[in-house]
């Protein structure tokens, strides 16, 4: 399946770009597209424990599943106001 | 009303049009662009936003505070880009039958803005710049 992956802040600049296709097997949830994620992009091993997800536009939990076509966004604690 | 801008926020004309005369209060909260942080001069800011989910959290905190406070209605605007210091990154507009509401849903909201609105600011410096992480 094909999942829509976006990056904000310093999340962006470990990985370097601001969005990306990842192709996923099916029965993924958010922890196992991070640990994909973080093999191309080592740096976000060390980012595990903060970074904040969220899957179509809602707060999402390492267990959240994740399904085909979904957009799946991984940033840093907000700082706006 | 919720938004997000690149131009400058004019919060005054957020005013008219927005407070009608069934409105015995109107607290407007705005987040200026301050000149220092962490000990170090501020050259100017930019604030980054995943847009289509900070308008959704936007429009949630609104909803919030209409449910939680006797308020008529509330609006936030954002800013996003580069600003200067002295310049609105964000106003808060909240109009009510009385001031305590008002205030409370001001208060709410700036403070729900600062932990769940997918926005991030980036801080330069004379020597470098950091995002930041977290509400300051």
């Amino acid at each position: 399946m094909s999942i829509r992956i976006l990056f904000f802040a310093t999340i962006a600049d470990v990985t370097g770009r601001r969005e990306m296709e990842l192709e996923a097997p099916a029965q993924a949830d958010v922890a196992s597209i991070y640990a994909r994620l973080a093999q191309e992009f080592p740096g976000l091993e060390s980012r595990r424990a903060s970074v904040l997800c969220a899957v179509n536009f809602e707060f999402a939990r390492p267990d959240s599943p994740v399904r085909d076509g979904d957009e799946v966004a991984f940033f840093p604690p907000v700082s706006g106001g | 009303m919720f938004r997000l801008v690149n131009d400058p926020i004019d919060a005054a004309s957020l005013r008219s049009g927005f407070a009608g005369p069934q409105d015995g209060a109107a607290a407007i909260f705005e987040g200026i662009v301050r000149n220092h942080a962490r000990g170090k001069r501020v050259r100017y800011l930019e604030y980054q936003a995943y847009e289509p989910m900070a308008l959704d959290k936007l429009a949630e905190i609104g909803a919030h505070a209409r449910k939680e406070f006797a308020i008529r209605d509330i609006a936030i605007v954002h800013r996003l880009g580069r600003l200067d210091p002295g310049e609105c990154s964000v106003a808060i507009m909240v109009v009510a039958a009385h001031r305590a509401a008002a205030f409370d849903a001001c208060r709410y909201a700036i403070d729900a803005i600062k932990k769940i609105v997918p926005i991030w600011k980036k801080e330069f410096y004379e020597d470098g710049e950091i995002w930041v992480e977290g509400p300051t």
